[in-house]
């Protein structure tokens, strides 16, 4: 499909329909869905990476004022499928990571719930855990296939013999730590069992934090056993995610659960912060060996990212770190390859830009060292590598403004004229330095989505059971139905977040307003068609999302360029960042203040991935030990100085009927390289491993 | 009695940890009977179904609780409710041009709209409690680690803004936009007085 709407809605610069809400605290989350004498559940979690439950005693819990019910593996009903091992809980004794769940205390209030639980007396034999990766562990693997479903390895022309001849070459380490989501609302649901609905079988309500309604109730009746219709799902806001809602996790199943052991009582399950850090998936830490080498003129011979990433042993998650240099640059000896070690770990999952946000990190460092290396400014390397078509696939590229984002981006940042020598500039007791990396993340529509429009009350009501994670949702779908059923934004209303809704896809690989907009168009084109420009109250139409079929045609990407200025303190090595500045190509926006927040969010999360995120990972007992808020640094408002996101005008008619290519992880991409180089031109040292500290400066 | 927001079902399994108090919460008079283990945010949510300051982290850490009690900014979540007995608490919600409770927008509430400073909308009562707050500890003269001469009044710029809203952490990074909201309306008050 090419891009076929008019756009009179799509690009307007409106507030959010939720705002009021949200300022105020009135818009529900999940822990607080209406609920009639709700009922507390808290869990109780493994101590160990690995072992054996040897036994479970509920009595000192089921002793305690208010307590109803403790979930034991003895206790806890029967699943119908564990076949994805994470939602296999309370099944069977064994232990497979720290902080796994092995028990559930379900009491009146949640003081009760929370004193009870540290009751339930739980033994183990504990066995050694294996826990720490290595690029030297014999037991390496190569998983099938990463987690996009792309190739594990791939290897073009001879990499080893181009690195040899050089002349100009770089082979060199770099690691990123685990990193962890950390959406400021912590992963909650309220599960409500009716037995006596849904004809006797029951039914199941679930006010769940997720990016995916739909994608909780497959999950969640495949895993009970139930028919899909004897669950409903509803989530109209979440308070982040960022990936770790994506999919649900064990405290999703473990509520509902819990609701079917108290029939008729509302369970509120709320995980703590603390207990995030365990079960609600994390980006798992990357040791990437990247090799490239270079003629004199500058042109890449070669390219090379041996990853080795881990998974957890029960559940196998392989990030696709390889991606982004299969991507970015031309060179005729290529290689990429994907490692695993399979470990005592929680579950890894998604995080913001999973695959590229990492897989980002050690290929723009290197192409920096490169750079310095042959004595050419970091943006003319990149416009000299700058492929024709993709580098692997040979598709041409339905559009590709790198070079155009890393221009307009010198040119506002003040790139042009820098000297290239790092650790020279000194005043006011601060070493000053610049740099640049690339940006880069994969246009995607998901193949299943639903929306139907009807004519309610002399007004347009789209359904569609999609989600606002804090990306706007609820305020750009309505732009683009508006847009695509040729009327006023004030004569529609979109509703998402229901179950009760259509299919929708997740809310994950910035493929949203993709999918539900080229559905939302595909359903507005059928309800003229068969109810042309003077529908009456109560028509209505559905659509499935239109198959793309220029993706075969084509490559789809967004990218960017990000502009870090740091300061190193010549004392204390405290490093500051006192400009970051971003320009992107991302396609037609929708909405340009959501879109400015989306870039700017993750541009901050890429500064937290620069200097501070680190979860720090003790192997002997398989515990982030520094699992709160207080240890885990997030950015906060003192350390986001001058940071700006801006876009070119990009018009791409291959993508969808809007034009959009998808915004909300792309932010992320390359910050932590810009952010690294440019803590070398500032310093002179070069940091390869996250996050760059001030004990690595000095 | 003392049992708002409380079923008669669970009115009996409350026994043992019991102490009575009396929240005055955006002008409202609530007599309750919570577990003295009850933190204050706790009681707003789930005793009295205030559920506008949110719980993030439930240890200090995020500032997604904060409360404005007794005209000062305080985290909701490390105050145990029993040692606030008498107090008048506003929330997010209750915040208004006039006195709390009295209806329509606060100043802040449209900033932050207009700024587009939130996206998720979870740490944004938070924020904006705070902002109250800070804003009048501001106009107070009270000084922050960034102030340069402690002797002056302190500038609201942006370090300032920046410093004194470092307490409430936005994952979202909603920062640029909070500070241009705070700092609007920070400029309205000065021009005010």
């Amino acid at each position: 499909m090419s891009e076929t709407l008019e756009h009179r809605a799509i690009g307007a610069d409106l507030p959010r329909r939720d705002g009021d809400r949200k300022v105020r605290g009135t818009a529900v989350y999940a822990d607080e869905s209406p609920a009639q004498d709700p009922v507390y559940c808290r869990i109780v979690q493994a101590p160990l990476a690995r072992g054996r439950i040897t036994s479970v005693d509920p009595a000192p819990a089921e002793a305690e004022d208010g307590v109803l019910a403790v979930l034991t593996p003895a206790t806890a009903e029967r699943l119908a499928d564990t076949s994805d091992a994470e939602y296999a809980i309370l099944q069977d004794d064994e232990v497979h990571f720290r902080g796994q769940i092995v028990a559930a205390v379900i009491a009146e209030t949640f003081e009760q719930a929370r004193y009870a639980a540290d009751l339930v007396d739980v033994r183990y034999d504990e066995q050694p855990g294996d826990t720490l990766l290595s690029a030297d562990r014999p037991d390496l693997y190569r998983p099938e296939q990463v987690e996009t479903g792309a190739a594990p390895d791939t290897s073009e022309g001879d990499v080893d013999a181009a690195v040899a001849a050089g002349p100009a070459r770089i082979q060199q380490t770099y690691t990123t730590p685990m990193l962890h989501n950390n959406p400021m609302e912590p992963h909650a649901t309220t599960a409500l069992w009716e037995p006596a609905s849904h004809g006797g079988a029951g039914s199941l309500t679930l006010w769940d934090s997720t990016q995916g309604v739909h994608t909780v109730r497959e999950t969640v009746y495949t895993v009970l056993g139930l028919d899909r219709e004897q669950v409903r799902v509803v989530c109209p806001y979440v308070g982040g995610g960022f990936g770790s809602k994506g999919i649900p996790h064990q405290n999703v199943v473990t509520a509902a659960m819990a609701a079917r052991a108290v029939p008729g009582r509302p369970v509120r399950l709320a995980l703590t912060r603390q207990q995030t850090f365990s079960l609600a998936g994390y980006r798992p830490p990357t040791i990437q060996q990247v090799a490239l080498a270079a003629g004199d003129d500058g042109r890449l011979t070669a390219i090379a990212n041996d990853v080795v990433e881990q998974t957890s042993r029960v559940k196998e998650f392989a990030e696709q770190t390889v991606l982004p240099a299969r991507t970015m640059y031309a060179a005729p000896n290529r290689r990429t390859s994907t490692r695993l070690a399979a470990l005592d770990v929680p579950i890894p999952s998604w995080m913001r830009a999973p695959g590229e946000c990492p897989g980002m990190f050690a290929p723009e460092v290197a192409m920096d060292e490169l750079a310095h290396e042959l004595g050419i400014d970091p943006i003319e390397l990149r416009e000299r590598n700058e492929p024709d078509t993709h580098p692997e696939s040979g598709l041409p590229f339905s559009s590709r403004n790198l070079l155009a984002c890393l221009r307009r981006g010198a040119e506002q940042f003040g790139w042009p004229d820098r000297d290239p020598l790092p650790g020279v500039r000194s005043h006011g007791g601060w070493w000053w330095g610049t740099g640049v990396a690339a940006s880069v993340y994969p246009t995607m529509r998901m193949p299943v989505s639903e929306a139907e429009i009807s004519r309610v009350d002399g007004r347009y009501v789209a359904r569609i059971g999609a989600t606002d994670l804090g990306t706007g949702t609820w305020t750009a779908l309505v732009q683009i139905a508006a847009d695509a059923l040729g009327v006023a934004v004030d004569e529609v209303d979109v509703l998402i977040g229901d179950t009760d809704h259509p299919m929708a896809s997740v809310a994950g690989g910035s493929s949203g307003i993709n999918t539900w907009g080229s559905t939302l168009v595909a359903a507005a084109q059928e309800f003229r068609k068969r109810f042309g420009d003077t529908p009456a109250d109560g028509d209505s139409a559905r659509a499935g999302v239109p198959a793309n079929e220029a993706a075969e045609r084509y490559a789809m990407s967004a990218f960017g360029a990000q502009f870090a200025e740091v300061a190193v303190h010549a004392d204390t090595g405290e490093i500051r960042v006192p400009r970051l500045y971003g320009t992107f190509a991302v396609g037609r926006v929708v909405n340009p203040r959501m879109a400015r927040s989306q870039l700017v969010g993750g541009m901050t999360m890429g500064l937290g991935m620069a200097l501070y995120e680190n979860s720090l990972f003790d192997p002997r007992t398989g515990h982030v030990v520094n699992h709160d808020l207080a240890e885990y640094h997030v950015p906060t408002q003192a350390d986001v100085a001058d940071l700006r996101a801006d876009w070119i005008d990009e018009h791409d008619p291959h993508v969808n009927a809007m034009g959009t290519k998808g915004i909300g992880e792309i932010g992320i991409v390359g910050t932590a390289a810009a952010v690294a180089n440019a803590a070398w031109h500032a310093t002179g040292t070069r940091v390869r491993d996250l996050p760059v500290t001030l004990d690595t400066v000095l | 009695m003392f049992l708002d927001g409380l079923s008669p079902e669970r009115r009996g399994t409350l026994r043992r940890m019991d102490h009575e108090l009396t929240l005055r919460v955006v002008g409202a008079e609530h007599r309750l009977s919570v577990d003295s283990r009850t933190s204050l945010l706790d009681a707003l949510r789930q005793r009295l179904g205030n559920t506008s300051p949110k719980k993030g982290c439930d240890h200090g850490q995020c500032g997604s609780c904060t409360v404005l009690v007794d005209g000062v900014r305080v985290l909701a979540c490390l105050t145990l409710a029993v040692t606030r007995d008498g107090s008048e608490v506003v929330t997010a919600d209750g915040l208004s041009a006039g006195p709390p409770g009295s209806g329509g927008d606060h100043p802040l509430h449209r900033a932050f709209v207009d700024e587009d400073a939130f996206q998720c909308g979870y740490c944004t009562p938070g924020q904006v409690c705070s902002a109250v707050g800070m804003l009048d500890e501001f106009a107070r003269g009270r000084p922050s680690v960034v102030t340069g001469d402690l002797g002056a009044a302190p500038e609201l710029d942006d370090a300032e803004i920046a410093e004194r809203m470092s307490g409430n952490l936005c994952r979202c990074g909603a920062y640029p936009g909070i500070r241009a909201a705070v700092a609007r309306v920070g400029r309205e008050r000065e021009g005010t007085r």
